[in-house]
């Protein structure tokens, strides 16, 4: 098998704070880490290598300099070779923007390492939280998707994906190649030995910029962009909670129902 | 690509029994003031199978006209029939904006489709507004885990489309007089096109009490619940409520109940009217999920739980006293 994988290095948004005097968030001193989805998409490519040992995993991610950090924690925990496509005529690219940019890149990778079998993704980025690159590099590719998948394995020249639905799961089938969003299985990404730690701080991540792919230059990048972000802003903060501790439990639970029905809640 | 009309689309999502989603129905009422700004009309497209009761929905809830893509191969949701058909149907009708409940559905098809069209998707939107000064929709969503706030626009692509959060909107006034105009489009997908077979469906156990994203009542356990039986008495409340029973990432990583009861960063987004987080500590996580349901109700015995920050009505105590207490409160008054 020869397997993609998108990775994206995100702050991680558990440890943002809101400065209470601007209202604005504090970005700096937040750690970076690997989008969590993207290491369960990872995860699960790993898994598919353990049952088929002639595999080889690809990570790319987009984004800057620094993003090589996250490359080479995904390099210890199942990846073989890195690519990082970086520019600063990518920057402000929206999901369409980005999605076509990462099309190319993998043309590019196809171009150096044969066309991909598998492409697999986090759902979403816990940043952005859009969960459109993915279905949107499929449609560049013009290849099937599964989103919300949670399993996966490779039968023949199929591949079959267990993927969460409204209602619970279904299992759908896909011939290769095929393009996997991944969400939060039932298992844990793997932990790095020593041994794969150096080893992937050792390896060389190739970067790739704007000139080394096939881009269209009106694509890309914030002119290529069909969203802008006209504004943001902190949500406003809930005021005015009512605080409920009487003497027994059960006083405080009659003076919950009386509040909510005198609120008609219920 | 250009808009051909004003007019704005709801997609009308449909179960596989044909009948209409409650999101879609939903979005129809924002739907009515958004068309009214932009000078068109409101359209629902409703694309299923056996889906005259959907249509008969779409038409009460207000849609001036109902765009219907009826036939077998849209029985199951698939990425490539429903994407081929909306796509058909933005091709020959050109709207100008187009609303897509942010469903898995929703949130599948809806970057397939503008990726396809070249345009702007906005995801999971709260807040749907019309900008006057540019004739835009500001779509308003959480992104950094709901840490921050965005309104972006799509300026100059058409359609505009954005996925809204179910539950975030309520459904307008039902009326079974209104006249909608009804058009069939024999839209159909060959075989060959839809590149994902379906092996198995596999419901959760009680899969009907799952739906979290379009819950009205969702009562939640934490860590504090204590064990897979302490849910009992949550889903006795959740059912007294008409709600279904929600769960905190702790409790569903100790096996305590099933990940599609998951809500949170890594599990679902909510908005009911009603939420009752029980023993739910109100990690960052968690919270991104479900802040913006209507009311929150917070029961917790530790007095400094961050969850009661954001809560309408914070309890400081033992859920496994508060609960059966208020389940017998909600019986004795409806005696």
């Amino acid at each position: 098998m020869n397997i993609l994988v998108c990775v994206k290095q995100v702050p991680d948004t558990t440890e943002i704070k809101i400065d209470p005097v601007t209202n604005t968030l504090i970005r700096a001193g937040v750690p970076s880490i690997v989008n969590p989805f993207d290491a369960y998409a990872l995860e699960i490519a790993a898994r598919i290598k353990d049952t088929m040992p002639d595999t080889r995993i690809t990570l790319l991610s987009m984004g800057p300099p620094q993003a090589e950090a996250a490359l080479k924690e995904c390099l210890a925990v199942g990846g073989d070779q890195a690519y990082l496509v970086s520019d600063r005529a990518f920057g402000g690219a929206d999901t369409l923007a980005t999605s076509y940019t990462l099309k190319c890149a993998i043309d590019k990778l196809e171009e150096l390492n044969g066309a991909f079998d598998l492409i697999f993704c986090g759902k979403q980025a816990i940043d952005g939280d859009t969960a459109q690159v993915g279905p949107e590099i499929a449609e560049h590719m013009d290849c099937p998707q599964i989103t919300y998948g949670v399993e996966a394995k490779v039968e023949g020249d199929e591949v079959l994906v267990k993927r969460e639905t409204g209602e619970g799961y279904e299992i759908l089938a896909a011939k290769l190649p095929c393009v996997i969003t991944v969400t939060k299985p039932s298992f844990n990404p793997r932990f790095p030995t020593i041994k794969s730690k150096m080893a992937a701080n050792r390896a060389r991540i190739t970067t790739l910029a704007a000139s080394d792919l096939p881009v269209d230059s009106t694509r890309i990048g914030l002119k290529g962009s069909p969203t802008k972000v006209k504004k943001s802003f902190t949500p406003p903060q809930k005021q005015g909670g009512v605080t409920i501790a009487e003497e027994t439990c059960e006083a405080s639970a009659r003076k919950l129902f009386e509040l909510l029905n005198t609120a008609h809640v219920i | 690509m250009e808009a051909l009309s004003k007019d704005l689309w709801v997609l009308i999502e449909t179960g596989e029994d044909g009948s209409a989603k409650s999101v879609g129905l939903e979005l129809l009422n924002p739907g009515r003031r958004l068309a009214d700004a932009q000078g068109g009309a409101l359209v629902a497209v409703v694309v299923g199978c056996q889906t005259e009761a959907a249509v008969k929905e779409a038409g009460a809830y207000g849609a001036d006209k109902i765009i219907v893509v009826d036939g077998p191969e849209y029985r199951h949701y698939t990425t490539d029939a429903y994407a081929d058909a909306l796509y058909a149907l933005v091709n020959k009708y050109g709207p100008t904006t187009m609303m897509i409940g942010a469903t898995n559905v929703g949130r599948d098809v809806g970057p397939r489709l503008s990726c396809r069209l070249k345009t702007g998707l906005t995801a999971d939107c709260t807040a749907v507004d019309y900008d006057e000064d540019t004739g835009n929709i500001a779509w308003t969503r959480p992104t950094f885990g709901g840490n921050l706030l965005a309104t972006i626009m799509c300026p100059d692509h058409r359609p505009q489309i954005g996925t809204v959060r179910p539950g975030v909107f309520k459904k307008g006034e039902r009326s079974q007089d209104r006249q909608p105009e009804i058009i069939r489009e024999e839209i159909h997908i060959t075989a060959d096109r839809i590149r994902t077979r379906v092996v198995e469906v596999i419901r959760e156990l009680n899969a009907e009490n799952v739906n979290l994203e379009s819950a009205e009542v969702i009562v939640s356990g934490g860590r504090g619940v204590g064990g897979p039986e302490g849910f009992a008495p949550l889903k006795e409340l959740a059912e007294l409520l008409g709600g279904v029973v929600g769960a905190s990432r702790a409790a569903v990583d100790s096996d305590w109940i099933g990940h599609v009861h998951q809500v949170g960063q890594t599990g679902k987004t909510v908005g009911p009217k009603l939420y009752i987080a029980c023993g739910i500590s109100g990690a960052i996580q968690h919270v991104a999920g479900m802040s913006g349901s209507g009311t929150i109700v917070a029961i917790n015995k530790d007095p400094d739980a961050p969850i009661f920050q954001i809560a309408d009505y914070s309890v400081v105590g033992d859920l496994k006293l508060v609960i059966p207490a208020l389940i017998k409160e909600i019986k004795e008054s409806r005696k």
